[in-house]
């Protein structure tokens, strides 16, 4: 348990190929279903998205204004068709952190498919009760000053955080802010840095 | 139900393992199982509700023991096998069949064209907002307490948060109700609020400074704050 294994258990991969079968047989599961989901989410996925809202966001207060109070009409702007979405603003006063402690909730279509550890005990179990033991061990340290929102996914609403623009992005634009926006800053696990400081 | 899965403040399950440049799959199977979910979902033969109580439903200790993709192959194939949409026996022969052939296609079972399926609901992945015109009882800013209950069933109030104090942050307009929907007694639609806890009021003196969790919560899970 809490290992990343490589996940091939021959025992699960027959019960999967079976259920698989028998679904195709049964018209089911369309014979292109496998591929299709793995073009989807390898390719046509990810944090890009989420990272593209908050550049723009950074860079245009209007658009900003409106990814928080409405982000149905924000994401139309990038071509996404998402009414479940929340956006939540990290502050001087606030920061944010998102999880599911009843299952694995994630804002998918602008997040992609969550990371393993963001569907395992550990996280699920520690983000409500000590979030900020947990981001310290995860390489945030959040000042007692700032409060810890933690939002519990437990609807179908799904939160995405805003990060704050770091010191030293001033002259950058949009387009150059999109690479900086890493997905754990957009769930809350991590500041965005400028990109001197970036790994 | 207080199963397994209500992991909030649960605690000895180490820290957090972060794999570097983890793959979006670590493995072909694991893309099938979402396929199936979608395909399962799309047509309608379970709705997230069940999906979820499929999985709450696993063993203890075998939920704890399982990757997230295997439990969704348990809530999935549970879920189609009571629903009657595959037999327990044809999918036990047919596993048999693939352990002796792991890289068959699975095609190869395959004896004729699949029937004709309908149309599939384009919305699915959405579609849980109900208007119903029903009029919230509670408004930002109102006090209120959860319920303290402990249903055999699904539900989305978390164990931790039962019978305690917060203030509503925000309506977010009527939503299908997990609680009957997932136990084929309808969608019953309700408000649903972003209810803001004190972590002082969750966690007591183990509690963290200057923290507060938000929870999405039906209204039936509410009562008027004390």
């Amino acid at each position: 348990m809490g290992k990343n294994h490589p996940n091939v258990d021959p025992y699960i991969v027959s019960r999967v190929r079976a259920l698989e079968s028998l679904l195709l047989e049964k018209g089911i599961l369309a014979p292109d279903a496998v591929d299709r989901v793995i073009q989807r989410y390898e390719a046509d996925t990810g944090p890009m998205v989420g990272a593209r809202a908050v550049a723009k966001a950074w860079a245009d207060p209007d658009y900003k204004r409106l990814l928080l109070a409405d982000p149905k009409a924000a994401l139309a702007r990038l071509d996404l068709d998402y009414a479940m979405l929340m956006v939540v603003e990290n502050t001087a006063a606030v920061h944010n952190l998102v999880v599911c402690t009843l299952c694995s909730c994630y804002p998918w279509p602008v997040l992609g498919l969550p990371p393993t550890w963001y569907k395992m005990p550990a996280y699920r179990s520690r983000a409500v009760s000590e979030p900020r033991a947990l981001l310290r061990e995860m390489g945030l340290d959040v000042p007692a000053p700032r409060e810890v929102r933690v939002w519990d996914s437990s609807a179908e609403m799904r939160y995405m955080v805003l990060p704050q623009r770091p010191a030293g992005t001033e002259r950058l634009t949009e387009a150059e802010l999109v690479p900086l926006i890493t997905r754990d800053a957009l769930i809350g696990v991590a500041e965005v840095r400028p990109a001197a400081a970036a790994r | 139900m207080d199963g397994v899965h209500d992991l909030g403040g649960m605690q000895g399950f180490g820290p957090v393992e972060r794999e570097e440049n983890e793959p979006v799959f670590h493995a072909v199977w694991e893309a099938a199982v979402l396929a199936m979910q979608h395909a399962g979902r799309s047509r309608g033969l379970f709705n997230i509700d069940e999906f979820r109580h499929g999985i709450e439903r696993m063993a203890p200790a075998h939920y704890l023991r399982a990757t997230y993709y295997e439990k969704w192959l348990e809530g999935i194939t549970r879920l189609l096998v009571e629903k009657g949409v595959v037999g327990a026996e044809e999918l036990a022969a047919r596993r048999v069949f693939f352990e002796g052939k792991p890289d068959a296609s699975s095609a190869t079972t395959l004896t004729g064209p699949p029937p004709a399926r309908g149309a599939f609901n384009p919305r699915w992945a959405e579609d849980f907002i109900r208007e119903t015109g029903a009029t919230p009882r509670f408004a930002p800013g109102d006090a209120v307490c959860t319920r303290e209950m402990h249903p055999p069933g699904h539900t989305r109030l978390p164990r931790y948060a039962r019978g305690k104090r917060g203030v509503v942050h925000l309506c977010h307009g009527i939503h299908v109700f997990p609680d009957t929907n997932a136990h084929g007694q309808g969608e019953q639609p309700q408000p649903l609020y972003s209810v803001r806890f004190d972590a002082r009021e969750l966690w007591g003196e183990s509690a963290e400074p200057n923290q507060a969790v938000h929870i999405d919560l039906w209204e039936s899970y509410l009562l008027p704050g004390r």
